[in-house]
């Protein structure tokens, strides 16, 4: 896949908290505020809307059916950013939660690109609510203060006599009433406010509270919309057959036989493979199999991950790039009391969700229109125009739901775009065409989070004090080669492969953290919660192997090295107290601690496990509790943690992505194995109040129950896991 | 590259109480008549091999992964798919799924109501272990399971009442 022309963007998933409060101060901080939305070009219009909808920004339109519809730059994969973003809308909005609706934003990066991002339109990096929460509040306190101004010069009154409340916009002193519907027309012909006022936080009516869902009615009847569901009259279904091994080529192919297959009506080659074109799905697939392919292996990948792993291995016995370094770590362990070393190992990880890759396309003469669940649409956008030679302008791009993605549809190629616009091209555009990936295409396509090593030691002094730190990470970099290099690799380190290492809370005197980027020929990407979902692992298994050997309790010893750490200790604690820890369990049982900050946010959870008949590990409960600042949906947040350790444990248990001589041997859920409902332990979640800016909650549930289970393992084994999954173990 | 038209067969089949004719190969799968002949898509393709559950729907009321059901196969069997549950128990589902806002990317859970709706009809006051049993075949990659079983219980106590 040719690399799209981009600017160079910002980190999507290496957030600062320096860099997060620069973008809230760029979207105005404080009650008052500069109006600066996107105000200049105003949302959408929708087909059938009289030009009597009110859209006062980019960001909301107030039909005159009294329906307020918000536009979502950020898109809907599962983890609510729709409810999120109309929570923050119609809270300064005063709007009654039933009028709210949300639509996706069209791939257009001067009006909605992520703050954090830069110049770029995306989801990722558990940004969406961070980017949003000024923003946002600004766009519905503006429409608010426009609707009052309108419903003043229409009543003849003081607009500072006006209330507005849940939809309705009244004068008590006149007794007069209108809806936003009633008011919408007259509110668009105003002037936006050059300021608007935001709500003190201790009059929210939606923020804090909970408010259903704004897509569960749509699915959960069938009628929600996602690119798979999606046709065109006319439109055939296109399944690439793709190379055995990551590079490889088509050196020639015979497609007699596929078109022989009733229903197959095009067979094309495209850059990634060779193209079967159906009335139907069942008929592209059986054309698929009918065919002959040739392929050049010559600049294959051949290495299996047995042999990754042993290079790696041997990468991880010598210095790498340093990524962190804290006085002497090697002299401090080298002078220690006890010195502790171990090696951990990480296999590639698919993110297998549950909606398989898919794109439609339709090629008209110089203009094109694409649906897809697009997480970065600025990628999409010049991959697809890039492709079919069309200007920017010639594409239209229409964000569907997406059935998960878990970060596989944020590709920096945008690979799944480009092959579907491939298609098109080579077709001339003679019909539409929906790319569909199987579930064989899906685990199979590489993508994968990197395999990784992580060899770490450190010393103990006498008193049982840990005196040196040392952690080498040896994976294959995410950002190299991609657009979002120059922001993301500095000083030859690649942030996401280091990150929840290399900013390690503990006060430890001496630390280091250096990394190997070896380079292989399986595309990778990030996996939610990107580094942290081996670091997360290794820091935090190594830490509860050195205060087993201290004799020191795994929670008070975190205690005391996270002092200066409030939000770290705040979730700690919490976690702590909800799970009873230190207080006695039904025999058999044992609990295991780990806390972890990612993308901002701030988790702690205890893991209460038995062991299974077979030795395996059975998860019973877990207690979690995170800080994410303000609160906008508790029920959401509840939901990804929920949902986030139960992702996490899957992956932990059982989930691997293994190669032999260069080919994946696994190929659909039977065989890479996620969480089933039986497997899924009890969750209680617990929110720490706080006034922090919001950050994430899709990733940073994740990274931390494989480690909270590992250290409970330990008690009831007294073994340590070393490569993950856990099913290694019993193999 | 030439491009050919074919015919196909045609075969009907009960849906949703309404007799529809389908034009497909008999060895297509029952979700493909569905999704890409009936244009009923609230039934989802999720692995092809009755490995998620994401395809789940009733043949004269039993739950089937219809991505392995060859269409010649069903017969005069009633089929109902998500768009046309009815009834105490698929009410009770769906409003307790709604309360209990159990869906994230929602991708799979048409298939969970399915296999939930058909755990009901037969195990009206269902246990946990009754609940496992049922729904282990239906993946959720989001991890709603929390949500699942709690709204399965949730709607066992609404619907007998």
């Amino acid at each position: 896949m040719e690399k799209p022309d981009l600017p160079p963007l910002t980190s999507p998933f290496v957030l600062t908290r320096r860099r997060l409060l620069q973008a809230g101060a760029a979207s105005g901080l404080g009650l008052v505020i500069g109006f600066h939305l996107p105000g200049a070009t105003r949302s959408p219009a929708k087909k059938g809307d009289k030009a009597a909808a009110f859209a006062p920004n980019a960001f909301l339109r107030i039909a005159p059916d009294n329906t307020v519809t918000i536009i979502a730059k950020h898109f809907e994969m599962g983890q609510g950013t729709y409810t999120g973003l109309a929570t923050i809308l119609a809270e300064e909005l005063d709007a009654d939660w039933s009028q709210m609706r949300a639509e996706s934003a069209p791939a257009d990066a001067t009006r909605y690109n992520n703050l954090l991002f830069g110049q770029a339109q995306g989801t990722g990096g558990s940004t969406a609510m961070a980017n949003s929460w000024d923003q946002h509040r600004e766009a519905g306190a503006t429409a608010r203060a426009m609707l009052v101004a309108a419903a003043a010069n229409d009543w003849e009154v003081e607009a500072g006599e006006i209330a507005v409340r849940k939809g309705v916009v009244s004068h008590a002193g006149t007794n007069r009433r209108a809806t936003f519907g009633e008011l919408a027309s007259k509110a668009a012909a105003l002037p936006a406010p050059k300021e608007v006022k935001l709500k003190d936080p201790k009059d929210f009516q939606l923020v804090g509270k909970r408010v259903p869902r704004l897509d569960s009615a749509s699915k959960t009847d069938g009628s929600a919309v996602f690119t798979m569901d999606f046709s065109l009259p006319g439109m055939l279904t296109a399944v690439i057959a793709r190379p055995p091994r990551f590079g490889g080529k088509v050196k020639s192919f015979d497609a007699s036989a596929a078109l022989r297959v009733r229903g197959v009506a095009e067979v094309v080659q495209v850059p990634s493979g060779v193209a079967v074109l159906a009335r139907d799905f069942w008929a592209a697939r059986k054309g698929r199999e009918a065919l002959k392919i040739e392929w050049d292996e010559s600049g294959a990948e051949k290495r299996g991950t047995e042999e990754l792993f042993a290079e790696y291995r041997k990468l991880a016995e010598r210095p790498g790039t340093i990524a962190r370094r804290d006085g002497d770590a090697a002299a401090a362990i080298g002078g220690a009391a006890k010195i502790f070393e171990a090696v951990y190992e990480f296999p590639y990880l698919a993110h297998a969700p549950m909606e398989p890759l898919d794109c439609v396309v339709k090629l008209g003469a110089g203009e094109c229109d694409l649906w897809s669940g697009c997480q970065f649409p600025t990628i999409d956008h010049a991959v697809a125009a890039k492709t079919l030679g069309l200007p920017q302008e010639k594409v239209r791009i229409h964000t569907l739901f997406a059935g998960g993605s878990f970060g596989r549809r944020a590709t920096p190629t945008g690979d799944v775009t480009g092959e579907a616009a491939s298609i098109a091209k080579a077709i001339r555009g003679r019909h539409p065409v929906k790319l569909v990936w199987t579930r064989e295409d899906d685990i199979r396509g590489g993508q994968y989070r990197p395999l990784y090593v992580h060899k770490l030691r450190a010393g103990l002094d006498s008193s049982g004090r840990i005196v040196g730190w040392e952690q080498r990470i040896v994976g294959q970099s995410i950002a190299q080669g991609s657009p979002f290099e120059a922001m993301m690799v500095k000083d030859g380190v690649d942030g996401t492969s280091v990150e929840g290492a290399s900013n390690l809370p503990y006060a430890i005197p001496n630390l280091t953290v250096d990394l190997h980027t070896p380079k292989v020929g399986v595309p990778i990407l990030w996996w939610r919660s990107v580094g942290s979902t081996h670091t997360g692992f290794s820091t935090e298994t190594f830490l509860d192997e050195l205060a087993h050997a201290a004799r020191r309790d795994p929670l008070q010893m975190r205690r005391d090295l996270l002092k200066n750490h409030p939000r770290h200790l705040g979730v700690l604690n919490l976690a702590a107290e909800k799970a009873g820890w230190g207080k006695p369990l039904p025999k058999g049982r044992a609990r295991g601690i780990a806390v972890h900050e990612s993308f901002n946010s701030f988790v702690a959870q205890v893991a209460e496990v038995s062991l299974g008949g077979n030795g395996f590990p059975k998860v019973e409960r877990v207690v979690c509790a995170v800080d994410c600042g303000v609160a906008i949906n508790p029920d959401v947040i509840r939901a990804q943690m929920e949902g986030g350790i139960g992702y996490g444990l899957g992956a932990a248990l059982f989930s691997e992505i293994t190669l032999v001589e260069g080919r994946v041997q696994q190929s659909n859920f039977d065989d890479y194995r996620g969480l089933r409902i039986e497997e899924m332990p009890a969750v209680e979640v617990h929110i720490v109040p706080s006034e922090e800016k919001p950050s994430g909650v899709g990733e940073p549930g994740v990274p931390l129950i494989g480690p909270a289970v590992a250290n409970a393992l330990f008690h009831l084994t007294g073994k340590r896991v070393r490569r993950l999954p856990f099913s290694r173990m019993t193999a | 590259m030439a491009t050919r038209a074919k015919a196909s067969r045609k075969l009907t089949l009960s849906v949703n109480g309404v007799s529809r004719a389908v034009e497909v190969e008999a060895d297509t799968p029952l979700l493909w008549a569905l999704r890409d002949d009936l244009k009923l898509t609230g039934t989802k393709y999720g692995c092809g091999v009755a490995q998620c559950g994401a395809c789940t729907v009733h043949l004269d009321g039993q739950p089937v992964r219809s991505c392995v059901t060859p269409v010649s196969a069903v017969g005069g069997r009633r089929v109902t798919t998500i768009e046309g549950i009815s009834g105490k128990v698929a009410e009770a589902v769906q409003s307790a799924w709604r309360r209990l806002d159990v869906v994230q990317c929602g991708y799979c859970q048409s298939g969970q109501m399915m296999t939930a709706i058909a755990l009901l009809a037969e195990i009206p006051k269902p246990t946990d272990a009754d609940i496992d049993a049922a729904m282990t075949g239906n993946i959720c990659r989001c991890a709603t399971y929390v949500r699942i079983r709690a709204a399965i219980h949730d709607a066992s106590k609404t619907f007998g009442a």
